[in-house]
């Protein structure tokens, strides 16, 4: 019994280091996350970076197919919190020159396609301004 | 038998509406009816907006009439407003690849030469043919009556537009980047009119509506008889466009 608590202290322990140095001092770059509004997010972090994409899929259909509104997670709450400041947008370089803004840093990271923003505004309170009817290109 | 002339329907409409104030009316001691919920404000005569959580409900068909003798000639004022309220902005190098969600027709009689102007777009069909035909399910008819495109899983095989006896729906040839945020829509994909969904489901009135300056559209719900729009269709003679069909569809005209 005081071996196995020896072992899972010294395992505690050994984590730790592997942790910080996983943080640190690892070869592998991060992807830089900004995060403008920390703690106002629908959920914790730990659960939006592995759920946010069957959240966002799930109320979609419910909105578009039964037309329910007002649904804590939406596309566009996402982008309205965490547009770059300066951009006003989720996607394009950030700022720092280092990454890309919110949904791109980690998607260009990961290498997943971000196929929401080929129909879907990715800039924050955009105006659409539309065109005047029969103008000949 | 059309979903409006089922006398269950209309009984329950006229039981909500005869107590509008209240919302709910006794039907026997200790057992009350629900108003329906989403009738229309009789004193703003726009659409009560829904509350969150709450889905599109069948009580509701959403219904739209063009009074043609108003519509001026020449007048894009609809088609301008749809276009700024969509983000429609993208100008092909072939016009005819453009969107068009709603466009002005001109209707002539050739043996007098009278002509009449009126707006034309999707009509809301009750039985609609593009749903009939999508192969992937993505061309669908909400509850309360509007004729969705889900683009999630369109695929852009443009048999819908094939099917559409109204020619109201468009395919989107290249990248969009000037969507409004309400309003997303995206290359591959066919749409056509929302009815303004997103407006409507705020209590808003469609932007073709709002910016009429003759007030020759109303827009309403087809089954609360009480509505502007239900009772200038039981009033005055109005057409559904391609009647022949039996589409029963929720856009009417006046004076065509």
């Amino acid at each position: 019994m005081r071996n196995w608590l020896f072992l899972a202290v010294v395992m505690a322990f050994l984590a730790q280091f592997a942790w910080a140095g996983d943080q640190a001092n690892s070869r592998t770059p991060k992807p830089v996350i900004e995060i403008a509004n920390p703690g106002k997010c629908v959920a914790p972090p730990e659960e939006m970076r592995r759920n946010h994409m069957e959240m966002l899929k799930h109320q979609r259909d419910r909105t578009l197919r039964q037309g329910i509104r007002g649904e804590p997670v939406t596309l566009n709450g996402c982008i309205d919190c965490h547009a770059s400041k300066k951009t006003g947008s989720v996607l394009g370089a950030h700022e720092s020159g280092k990454g890309g803004n919110f949904c791109e840093s980690c998607h260009a990271y990961a290498a997943v396609k971000l196929d929401c923003f080929e129909c879907h505004q990715p800039k924050a309170k955009f105006k659409a301004a539309g065109v005047m009817p029969g103008v000949k290109p | 038998m059309s979903e409006q002339n089922n006398p269950r329907r209309a009984f329950i409409a006229a039981a909500g509406a005869g107590v509008a104030g209240l919302g709910f009316t006794a039907i026997a001691p200790g057992l009350h009816l629900m108003a329906v919920a989403q009738a229309a404000d009789a004193t703003t005569n726009s659409p009560a907006a829904r509350k969150a959580g709450e889905a599109a409900s069948s009580a509701v068909r959403w219904g739209l009439l063009v009074d043609a003798t108003k519509c001026a000639p020449g007048c894009t004022k609809c088609v301008e407003a749809c276009h700024t309220e969509n983000g429609i902005t993208e100008k092909m190098p072939d016009a005819r690849q453009n969107s068009q969600w709603i466009r002005k027709i001109e209707l002539v009689d050739r043996r007098n030469g009278r002509k009449t102007e009126l707006p034309m777009m999707c009509q809301h069909c009750a039985n609609p043919p593009c749903v009939d035909v999508c192969p992937t399910g993505a061309s669908m008819k909400r509850a309360d009556g509007i004729v969705l495109v889900d683009r999630h899983s369109c695929i852009g095989c443009r048999y819908c537009m094939m099917a559409c006896p109204y020619k109201a729906r468009s395919f989107v040839h290249a990248p969009l980047t000037e969507q409004n945020p309400e309003v997303p829509r995206g290359k591959g994909c066919v749409e056509s009119c929302t009815l303004c969904a997103h407006r409507v489901d705020k209590g808003q009135n469609p932007a073709c509506v709002e910016k009429c300056p003759e007030g020759a559209m109303i827009f309403g719900d087809l089954m609360d008889p009480n509505s502007a729009i239900s009772k200038r269709i039981a009033s005055v003679p109005t057409t559904q466009v391609r009647s022949d069909l039996r589409l029963d569809v929720g856009v009417r005209y006046q004076g065509i």
